[in-house]
């Protein structure tokens, strides 16, 4: 994060807090409980334009926007990277709407606002991830129809989830589903945790409150701590949190989600860990990875 | 209407209002956590709390039930003034909000369809303390039991029996606040 932009702009006076008109922060925070008190159940509710085209984080940015308070530390993250344009627009976008703080440290954010990734570092009991969810129905692959996908999770009726996966088996030797893996909620609602890599499935049951926001689809769905999340599989071949072999080329890691870099046309490649704050973190206490001597450079 | 109806609103309502929620959310997501929240001065004998959680949930369309002597015309026009909500009974009402004994009996209320469980009543009952001790909660949003002090355990369970249609509860004293959603197991002690 550049100097510029971490410096706190004062609130846009032009602005209601956080964007959003109270009418409808009211209603987005109606729909938030209810989210709660059925968890993995996906509430409707009336998304609005916001200024930000569908697929870039609107569903993500209307629920920052119902829950940030003065005073909170918001920290964006698309597939782990605090620097992409998406997480630095957005976060841009609440300094100057709401006057809050931004960090790009996990443990000093309050609410953190995320695209298709969970943070490495445990969360606390203090915080709350906000995730960016492109389609929330993990059953629209299989039944185009809202109406039938509605009946389908009225009814406990998933048969048709362990056939797809079943399929993957019978195709693919394995489960060949890598994102967006189907979870059960508490043994009753199959939720899409929208697209995380299935390795960030285990950490779904954590410490921090999980608020799931769809803007064109027009849901919202959440996770209170320490719910039960139960990642769908079978017997004789159970779930498995996959990613790439190796470590992380800058920090060394072996146990981070690792991106694949292509680094020449050659076929050259390198991997390095998808949550840059907790790269950077790494290398800052002494890490060094095959190609770490730039430890040091870039965000730091 | 008095004067008193036109008083006691938020003063900044966007940033109050969103400090309320978060403590409204908190409460919701870690059922038997006691939150406070401030912002509203309703007419008596509604409490703060439960003045400040209609005041961030209520509007124009949300129908609001007023149960027992809650149902009085200063509180009356004070919710209308600040929240636009039209009043309710039970059997139409959005939120509820009273004393335990006269907010009975719950299947009054609306628990959702299968379909569409979150469209349900929230009911906010008024208590005269609370407290963590009591019957034991436990699901999600806690760790391993939370205690709290509930007007009683038998009607909770049947809500639960029901999820995940069902009823989801804020309990209000003073300027405090806990919830209850249809997602708790309550056992007595």
């Amino acid at each position: 994060m550049t100097e510029a932009e971490s410096r706190v702009e004062a609130p846009g006076a032009d602005y209601n807090f956080a964007y959003l008109d109270e009418q409808t922060k009211r209603m987005i925070r109606r729909a938030l409980l209810k989210a709660l008190a059925v968890p993995g159940y996906q509430v409707p509710f009336a998304s609005r334009e916001m200024p930000m085209p569908y697929g870039w984080g609107t569903g993500g940015v209307q629920v920052s926007a119902a829950v940030l308070v003065p005073g909170d530390r918001l920290k964006v993250i698309d597939q782990g990277a605090d620097d992409t344009t998406n997480a630095v627009s957005i976060r841009k976008f609440f300094q100057k709407t709401a006057g809050i703080a931004v960090t790009g440290h996990t443990g000093e954010a309050t609410v953190i606002q995320t695209r298709h990734r969970i943070p490495e570092a445990p969360l606390t009991e203090g915080q709350i991830l906000v995730y960016q969810v492109p389609i929330p129905e993990p059953l629209r692959f299989l039944e185009p129809r809202e109406t039938e996908t509605r009946r389908m999770h009225a009814l406990e009726e998933y048969g048709l989830m362990h056939v797809k996966l079943y399929e993957d088996i019978a195709r693919h030797g394995e489960i060949a589903t890598a994102y967006a893996y189907p979870v059960q909620i508490e043994g009753r609602y199959v939720m899409d945790p929208s697209p995380i890599p299935k390795f960030d499935n285990p950490k779904l049951r954590m410490a921090a409150i999980q608020l799931f926001g769809a803007g064109r689809e027009q849901r919202i769905y959440a996770l209170p701590p320490y719910t039960e999340v139960v990642s769908l599989d079978f017997e004789d071949h159970p779930f498995v949190p996959g990613k790439a072999e190796g470590a992380c080329a800058l920090c060394g890691s072996e146990t981070s989600y690792l991106d694949e870099v292509i680094v020449d046309d050659r076929g050259g490649r390198m991997f390095v860990c998808s949550d840059t704050d907790y790269c950077a973190g790494r290398r800052a206490a002494g890490h060094v990875g095959a190609e770490g001597a730039a430890a040091g450079e870039g965000r730091a | 209407m008095d004067d008193q109806a036109l008083s006691g609103g938020f003063a900044d309502t966007p940033r109050e209002a969103a400090l309320a929620f978060r403590a409204a959310l908190t409460a919701m997501a870690r059922p038997g956590r006691i939150e406070a929240v401030a912002g509203a001065r309703p007419p008596a004998p509604l409490s703060v709390a439960a003045g400040t959680l209609l005041l961030v949930l209520a509007d124009p369309t949300t129908p609001v039930h007023l149960a027992g002597a809650l149902d009085r015309p200063g509180l009356r026009d004070w919710l209308r003034f600040h929240t636009g909500a039209p009043l309710s009974d039970r059997a139409g009402a959005v939120f509820a909000v009273g004393r335990w004994a006269d907010l009975l009996p719950l299947d009054a209320y609306s628990l959702g369809t299968p379909d569409y469980p979150d469209r349900s009543a929230t009911l906010i009952v008024e208590m005269d303390a609370l407290d963590a001790t009591g019957a034991r909660l436990t699901g999600p949003g806690i760790e391993t039991s939370h205690g709290l002090s509930l007007p009683e355990i038998a009607a909770f369970r049947a809500n639960r029996a029901r999820f995940p249609l069902g009823l989801d509860f804020f309990l209000t004293a003073g300027e405090r606040l806990a919830a209850l959603p249809r997602s708790t197991h309550v056992e007595a002690v």
